[in-house]
């Protein structure tokens, strides 16, 4: 990849096109992000009109957090993602096997694949608040369930948790299935025929087949797919955040983590929020950091345990 | 040896299932559309499967609305979106093609840095972010949701691996060799070849900034400045009840379509992008 040149040097092109990026990023990521963290470590926020602070407390704000709901409302991005996220993997391994399998001969597969990528393009926000409206008392579900005669009078979904963190559970399902389907599809894809040609010789059913090799070949793609669903799931804001109007209801359950750091930014506590972030960023941070290890690794088996458990197989074969 | 019969009944297993998924994710937006072609008095009769007669009477009082001025806000979208979209794409490229192409010190160093916050979430710098924006006077406008997008790790990673399968660096030293100085080399010769690549983060940026609520939501203040999700998170908050139903049904149908319509056009290249890019909230 590397070439080589000498007569002129072009290096400061090099920088000078790489410029705009990093001083974008300098200026609206890195100065805000030590804004973010040293001010978690002063009590700064607005009571009323009157400003307070900002006055150095120490760890005071992460002290304060730690007793305060933060850890319910982990809790409930948690719960909130598992739902989403348990289906959408099972679904989209399903699919996405079936896709790539010439023998199911799946018909209209082109179409099949438009349809269920579509809800990921659709605005969250607005596909909450038409949630929201579908599902409301007077809404178009509870009288086409009443007119089906499976219920006597109206649910309503949203006063009780599971109602609440269900639906948030089947909005995030479908608006990432698809987008999931089609990521795994490509590593299946990418699989060389000659394995799936061998093991059917071996006489590998489709469910060994699945489970044997498969599986184990796309799971450098499945931990990225895992890893970067977490962060997407630490992030999770506009589907709770519209559905329940940035209450949580009912009694904070649906609460999420961003829409607890939303509250403490509009409410200007910005020691508060700081704190938060800084524990959102350690976490991410470290997701991060496994996201890196998966994208950059030159093993083509991916994340650093599969080369290990590798090697130990590789010893056993040996001896 | 395997039967025909239960490959056979896998494959009606796997339509079965492929239709029920397609009708979840199909369902929701008909009864939208059903319903904002319908008066307020028609839907407080209940649900009908048909479509009614007065999409243009509820498009016309959405665009009559004055606490939700949403023909404002699809414009203000529009304005952030492609504009987002727009220098989104060309600095990534930009960037990916200073990484790629020149060799210097600190290559490996820069190269490594970005891929590090490649799924860093914008979040966690939001408190940050706000202070900032309000000290350099930027607050309650639309810049900030803008400019920010010159540094998109994502969009420079797909156009870095776009450019290590399709750009070859021969290329580069023949235009030069012909003359070509080198921000002109990137302009006339890199961008074209890099089209399909821009073409596909373009279309994912666009939709990623018009979907935004977190950060406007934040920096946005004043009405006529708001962009169509915070208008959608105004009207979740309203007295709900008392409103026309059928204008609230077309003001998120306001908001999804564009994007519909778009993705119905170039559905082959979104999907295809999918897989190349891979990396997404």
């Amino acid at each position: 990849m590397k070439q080589k040149r000498k007569k002129i040097d072009y290096s400061k092109w090099g920088y000078i096109f790489i410029l705009p990026f990093f001083v974008s990023f300098f200026i609206f990521s890195l100065i805000p992000l030590v804004d973010t963290v040293r001010y978690s470590f002063y009590e700064y926020f607005k009571s009323g009109l009157k400003q307070i602070g900002p006055t150095f407390i120490g760890m005071d704000n992460y002290v304060s957090l730690l007793q305060s709901d933060m850890l319910k409302y982990a809790g409930n991005t948690l719960i909130l993602w598992i739902i989403g996220f348990v289906p959408q993997i099972v679904i989209a391994l399903l699919l996405a096997s079936w896709f790539v399998d010439v023998r199911l001969k799946i018909r209209g597969q082109q179409f099949f694949k438009v349809v269920i990528y579509l809800p990921n393009l659709i605005m969250a926000s607005a596909f909450a608040m038409l949630f929201f409206t579908l599902f409301s008392n007077k809404g178009p579900v509870n009288s086409i369930l009443m007119s089906m005669g499976l219920i006597d009078s109206p649910v309503d979904f949203l006063a009780t948790a599971f109602g609440t963190r269900s639906l948030i559970g089947v909005m995030n399902f479908l608006m990432w299935f698809g987008n999931t389907t089609i990521m795994l599809m490509a590593a299946i894809m990418g699989i060389s025929p000659d394995i799936f040609e061998a093991s059917e010789i071996d006489g590998c059913n489709s469910i060994q087949r699945f489970f044997y090799i498969t599986l184990p070949m796309i799971r450098p793609i499945l931990a990225y797919t895992l890893i970067t669903s977490i962060i997407g799931g630490l992030q999770m804001f506009d589907v709770p955040q519209i559905l329940t109007n940035g209450q949580g209801n009912p009694d904070r359950t649906s609460t999420t983590l961003i829409m607890f750091l939303n509250n403490h930014l509009k409410s200007k506590n910005y020691g508060m929020a700081g704190a938060l972030s800084v524990y959102l960023f350690i976490v991410s941070g470290i997701l991060c950091f496994i996201v890196y290890r998966i994208t950059n690794d030159d093993d083509p088996d991916g994340a650093k345990a599969a080369a290990k458990k590798k090697k130990k197989e590789e010893r056993k074969y040996v001896k | 040896m395997k039967s025909k019969g239960y490959n056979g009944f896998r494959t009606v297993f796997a339509h079965v299932l492929l239709i029920i998924l397609s009708f979840m994710c199909l369902f929701f937006f008909y009864i939208l559309l059903v319903n904002a072609t319908r008066s307020h008095a028609e839907l407080q009769k209940g649900f009908s499967v048909l479509p009614g007669s007065h999409l243009l009477d509820n498009f016309r009082s959405v665009a009559n609305d004055g606490t939700f001025p949403m023909v404002r806000g699809v414009i203000n979208s529009l304005f952030v979106s492609t504009c987002s979209a727009a220098i989104c794409t060309y600095f990534s490229a930009l960037t990916a093609y200073g990484l790629y192409a020149y060799d210097f010190k600190l290559r490996k160093v820069a190269f490594t840095f970005i891929m590090a916050i490649l799924v860093m979430p914008t979040q966690v710098t939001a408190m940050g972010f706000l202070r900032l924006i309000t000290r350099m006077g930027m607050y309650d406008s639309l810049a900030p949701l803008i400019i920010p997008s010159i540094a998109s790790p994502s969009v420079f990673y797909f156009m870095y691996s776009y450019m290590q399968s399709s750009l070859p660096l021969s290329l580069v030293e023949a235009a030069r060799i012909d003359g070509s100085g080198e921000v002109r080399t990137f302009n006339q010769i890199v961008l074209p070849i890099m089209k399909p690549a821009m073409a596909v983060q373009a279309i994912f940026t666009f939709v990623g900034s018009w979907n935004n609520y977190f950060v406007p939501a934040l920096v946005i203040q004043s009405k006529e400045k708001m962009t169509v999700p915070i208008l959608i998170a105004l009207l979740r908050g309203a007295d709900y009840m008392n409103r026309d139903m059928g204008k609230i049904y077309m003001m998120i149908m306001v908001a999804i379509v564009p994007i519909i319509v778009v993705y119905l056009f170039l559905s082959k290249y979104i999907i295809a992008g999918v897989t190349l890019g891979g990396v997404k909230g």
